[in-house]
Parts: C-alpha cells; sequence; structure tokens
C-alpha cells in the first residue's frame, strides 16, 4: 500500500512538473500580454515532433536543445505576425486567434508526422529502474523532474537578477509605466513570449520521451495547466509553480483511491479555492481581474 | 428613429422569417436538405442565446458548450429513462443546463475579462469529465443512445416530429421563435437596457448605483438557459448526445458564429451559424484535413472581420 501511494505520488508529481512547465509558459504571457495562448498545447506537440525527427541528425541530447529554440522561434513568428496587432483589442479576439491556431498546429502535426502515435527514444541507461524495490523510478524520470527543476529555476533567476527579467515582472504589475521609462515593451512581449513557448517545447520533448508522441499531446496539458494558474493565482508565477505541483499531486493520489474521480479533483480544488480565496493561493488582489 | 428605418427593420425582419419558414421548400433547390437546416436553426440558436452574454452584457464566457451539452443529456436521460415525452425532454434539459448555469454562475461573475473567460472554461470542462467517465449513465465516449424524440400530441392532433423531418424543423423553428421573442423583449427592457450599460462602462453603471454582479449573473444565468433549450433540440435532432457536445472546442465554435455574424446584431450569430455550419458540413466531405480550414477561419475572421460579417456591411454603408 506504501508502495502504491509513492508510486502515484511519484507519477503525480511527474505529472505535476509537466503542468508546471506548461502552466508557467501561459502564465507568462497571459501576465506580461493579457493573452490566453490556447495554442499552447500545439506548441507543444510540436517540440516533441521536432525532437523526435532531429534525433537522428542530433542525437536525444542535442534536440534536447535544439527542439525548443525551433519551437520559440516559431513562436516568435506567430507573435510577430498575427498576436501582436491584437494588443490592445478586447481578450476575446487573441483567444479565438490561438484557439484557431490550436486547430491548425494539430491538423498541421498530423499531417506532417501522421496520426499514429510515435515512439520517441531515450538513451538506453536512463529506462532502466533504480531498484527493484522502487520499480516506478528511472533514469528517465528523475532526470524529467531534475530538468524541469533546472528549467524552472533558470527562469526564476532570469527573471530574479537579469535586466529583461525585472522589465518582465515590472510590465506585469504596470506596463504603462515601464514603458513611459523608455522600455521597448513591444520587443519585450515577444521576447518573453518566445520564453514561454520554449518552456512548452523543452515539455513537448520531455513528455515525448515518457508517453510517445500524438498530435494531441498537448491539448490534454491544457485544461490542468489553465487550473493551477487560477490555483496558484492569476499574475503570481511562484504560484503557477505551486498549482501545477499541487494538482499534479492531488490527481495522482486520488487515483490510488477513486480513479475515476482524478481528474474530477482538480476541478475541484479550482471551485474550492474560487471560493474561499478568489484570488488564488498566492495572487494578489486586482490583477487581470 | 425616422419612419424609412423602422420599416426598414421591420422590412428587414419580415425577409429573416420568410427565410426560416420557407427553408424546407428553398434548401433541396441548392443542394441542402432538411436536417441541414434543423443544425443551423439549433446551433443558431444557441450562438444567439451565448451572445446574448457576450455581445449585449459584454462578458466573455468560453465554456457554454457545458450548458448546451448538458441540455442535450437532460434531453436524451429523460427520453431514456423517465417518460417519452418531448415536451418533458425540452423541460427537464433546459432546467438541467440553467440551473448548473446559475449555481455556477454565481461563482464566477466577479471574475472578468480573460479570467472570466478562463474560469468559464475550466467549470465547462468538469461536465465533459463527468459525460465522459460516467459510463453507467451517460455511455461515456460513446455517447448516450437508446432514445428517440416523441411524436406531438395537442389535444385531438398528433404531429409526427419523429418521423417527419420538415414536421421536426417547424418544431425546432416554433421554439427558436420563443426564445429569440424573449430574448429580444429582454433587451428591449429595463432591464436589457442596464445590460447594455453594463457593457459600454462598467464602472459608471456601478456608481450608478446598478448592482453589476447581480446583473451579471442574471444574464449569465438566462443565457444558459437558452442555451440549453438549445441543447436540447440538439440531443432531439440527432436523437444522440455526446461528451463533445460539452467540450469546449464548441464552446470555441459558438464564440466564432456569434463574432463572424457579428456580436453587436441581435441576428448576426444566426447569420454565423449559417456560415459555419455549411462551410463545416462543406469541408468535411471534401477533405480530411477540414480542422486545418476551420482554424484558417478563426484566424481571418480575427484579422479581418472583427465586428463580423453585419458589421462589415453595416460599416461598409456608413461609409458610402
Amino acid at each position: 500500500m506504501t508502495q502504491l501511494i509513492l508510486f502515484n505520488i511519484t507519477n503525480g508529481l511527474i505529472t505535476g512538473a509537466f503542468y508546471v512547465l506548461m502552466a508557467l509558459g501561459l502564465s507568462l504571457i497571459l501576465n506580461l500580454s493579457g493573452v490566453i495562448n490556447f495554442a499552447h498545447g500545439g506548441f507543444l506537440a510540436i517540440g516533441g515532433y521536432l525532437a523526435y525527427s532531429l534525433n537522428p541528425y542530433l542525437g536525444f541530447w542535442g534536440a534536447l536543445l535544439v527542439s525548443p529554440l525551433l519551437t520559440a522561434l516559431l513562436g516568435l513568428a506567430i507573435e510577430r505576425g498575427l498576436i501582436r496587432r491584437l494588443y490592445g483589442r478586447d481578450p476575446l479576439y487573441s483567444l479565438l486567434l490561438t484557439f484557431g491556431l490550436a486547430f491548425i498546429f494539430e491538423d498541421g502535426t498530423r499531417f506532417l508526422w501522421g496520426a499514429q502515435g510515435l515512439p520517441v527514444s531515450i538513451p538506453a541507461f536512463m529506462a532502466q529502474p533504480l531498484s527493484l524495490d522502487l520499480f516506478f523510478i528511472t533514469g528517465y524520470r528523475l532526470f524529467m523532474v531534475g530538468t524541469v527543476a533546472v528549467a524552472v529555476a533558470g527562469l526564476f533567476a532570469f527573471l530574479r537578477y537579469t535586466r529583461i527579467g525585472v522589465r518582465i515582472r515590472a510590465g506585469t504589475l504596470d506596463l504603462e509605466t515601464v514603458s513611459s521609462l523608455g522600455v521597448n515593451i513591444r520587443a519585450l512581449r515577444s521576447f518573453n513570449f518566445a520564453v514561454g513557448i520554449f518552456l512548452a517545447g523543452l515539455a513537448g520533448v520531455l513528455a515525448g520521451g515518457q508517453l510517445g508522441l500524438e498530435p494531441t499531446m498537448g491539448t490534454g496539458l491544457l485544461m490542468p495547466s489553465f487550473i493551477a494558474i487560477i490555483v496558484g493565482g492569476v499574475g503570481s508565477l511562484p504560484g503557477t509553480l505551486l498549482g501545477g505541483l499541487l494538482i499534479g499531486v492531488a490527481a495522482g493520489v486520488t487515483t490510488v483511491f477513486f480513479p475515476s474521480a482524478s481528474e474530477a479533483v482538480i476541478y475541484i480544488m479550482m471551485a474550492v479555492v474560487l471560493l474561499i480565496r478568489p484570488r488564488g493561493l498566492l495572487g494578489e488582489e486586482g490583477l487581470l481581474t | 428613429m425616422r419612419r424609412s428605418e423602422i420599416l426598414r427593420g421591420r422590412l428587414i425582419l419580415l425577409a429573416i422569417w420568410a427565410v426560416l419558414i420557407g427553408a424546407p421548400y428553398w434548401m433541396p433547390a441548392i443542394g441542402g436538405y432538411t436536417a441541414l437546416g434543423t443544425r443551423v436553426l439549433v446551433l443558431g440558436l444557441a450562438a444567439m442565446s451565448l451572445n446574448f452574454l457576450l455581445g449585449f452584457t459584454g462578458v466573455l464566457s468560453f465554456g457554454h458548450a457545458a450548458y448546451f451539452g448538458l441540455g442535450a443529456y437532460g434531453a436524451g436521460l429523460t427520453l431514456k429513462l423517465l417518460a417519452a415525452s418531448t415536451p418533458l425532454a425540452l423541460l427537464l434539459g433546459t432546467l438541467l443546463g440553467g440551473i448548473a448555469g446559475a449555481l455556477l454562475g454565481a461563482l464566477i461573475v466577479r471574475r472578468r475579462g480573460v479570467y472570466f473567460a478562463m474560469v468559464t472554461i475550466a467549470f465547462g470542462q468538469v461536465f465533459y469529465f463527468i459525460a465522459f467517465r460516467w459510463n453507467a449513465l451517460t455511455g461515456g465516449d460513446d455517447g448516450l443512445r437508446g432514445f428517440a424524440r416523441q411524436p406531438l400530441h395537442l389535444g385531438p392532433v398528433t404531429i409526427d416530429i419523429l418521423n417527419n423531418a420538415e414536421a421536426f424543423y417547424y418544431f425546432v423553428l416554433a421554439c427558436f421563435a420563443v426564445v429569440t421573442a424573449v430574448m429580444a423583449f429582454l433587451l428591449r427592457s429595463p432591464f436589457g437596457h442596464t445590460l447594455l450599460a453594463i457593457r459600454e462602462n462598467e464602472r459608471r453603471a456601478r456608481f450608478l448605483g446598478i448592482p453589476v454582479e447581480r446583473h451579471i449573473w442574471l444574464a449569465f444565468t438566462l443565457s444558459c438557459f437558452f442555451i440549453s433549450l438549445a441543447g436540447a433540440l440538439y440531443a432531439m435532432l440527432n436523437n444522440f448526445a455526446d461528451p463533445r457536445g460539452l467540450h469546449y472546442a464548441l464552446s470555441g465554435d459558438l464564440v466564432i458564429m456569434a463574432v463572424m455574424g457579428g456580436m453587436r446584431s441581435f441576428w448576426g450569430p444566426l447569420l454565423g451559424a449559417v456560415v459555419f455550419v455549411v462551410l463545416q458540413d462543406y469541408l468535411s466531405s471534401i477533405t480530411t484535413n477540414w480542422q486545418s480550414f476551420i482554424g484558417l477561419l478563426f484566424v481571418l475572421v480575427v484579422m479581418f472581420f472583427p465586428r463580423g460579417l453585419l458589421g462589415f456591411l453595416q460599416r461598409r454603408k456608413a461609409a458610402a
């Protein structure tokens, strides 16, 4: 029983790690640009599929780095070409735009790589369980959680210690003032968007190695990521981190006792948070509400 | 308003109803079929219900498919388990979606803008997962089968809406007429004008002493009642209800119908539904990549026709 619970907590942590990567990207974009990026799951899938195609040339490690970068470039192009024109308009329009893009991405990946699921080969030494008792902890799973931790730490360090990072955080609070201080907020938003998409691409590569690739692989992560943001508090990145881990583990633990409710539990958590603390666990009042 | 404008408005209204009433007669001539017409009408009603909130109250709900789907499941389950009665199914379906909307609405009306949209989507998905997971009751992923709409008994007269597609079309049209009349009445009432005031300037409305949250909640709830009636009709149209009828992808479709037609006008969403449903029907018959084209449609509407077809025409006229 202890092993079963441990197993599901580990599973929950790993799912939570994906939620965190996905939700942090979404949150960055939402905070600075006020755009809910429905196409985020599509970017995630593209990241995974690009890694699949790059793998024969660059190997696993090369693909792990290059594929998220390429995905981020695609994101940059789309921000510059389409999304940028919608800043300042009713959020309805950017929502509809990214919604349409999500359709196109999903169908596009299906068209390019086929509807069948594809496996991503991972280095052999990581595929083995570490011990017989803890059969569910493979090297790859540790590696995934470690990579996510490094990426998240890197993101927070970047936002805290670099000039651009500080500007992004300031822009979240008051974009107008940041702009009037002479910061090029168009470039800032583009860069910020690309960072968010990079995280989605990275999540795609990691998820591909664990679960294989499917055109719809990112869509299923979208809703939990929304909930992670709402539970953690809109406008707060640490909140998003907390929210993602929390709902991942909660869903994992629920699987032990009541498997069919593992999806429902995260919605119940959201409802409870909205009832008791509408701004979210670490959210501040007045941001985006 | 000038008298000529009033006259023009009445003529347009007359034309819309003439087209709708005549649809079973002129549609086959241009390659349509009656069930497609009924589908347009039902989804048009759904888009108009959503637009009651989106266009006239200025609140962005992206989870309205949930209430549409609840209406569908409510009607289907009534027919399957309770009683073989079309009016009862319609009533219970509408109540199920409407009451769910009223309860959840109370939880989310304090949010605004993107945040409101996010919360409505997320809550909408709850019902998707319930329908998807509760196999015993809902049939899970396969959908709810094993029910059929029943002939109407009006005193001595029996109308066979089950086997006669035209008769069912007119039944749906009658429901459509009642709901749109109620909507138009509400929008013309002081309540409707208050909603417009909230849309135009929420802060000002609040300073004038209007209880904004209560109005938005009422608009949300009414819109949920309307759309779940449309959902109940949809289940009876197909004699089938499935989880995709609750999914946020359908919410997106409904929003794009409203925007594409013109969300500032009463009939705009119906026009959007006509274009969307016919296009989807046609595209899915000629290509397997129809999803990309629908996605492209979203992008094009947002980039080039943000005011919708009717808004575009009105602006052209104003400029001329």
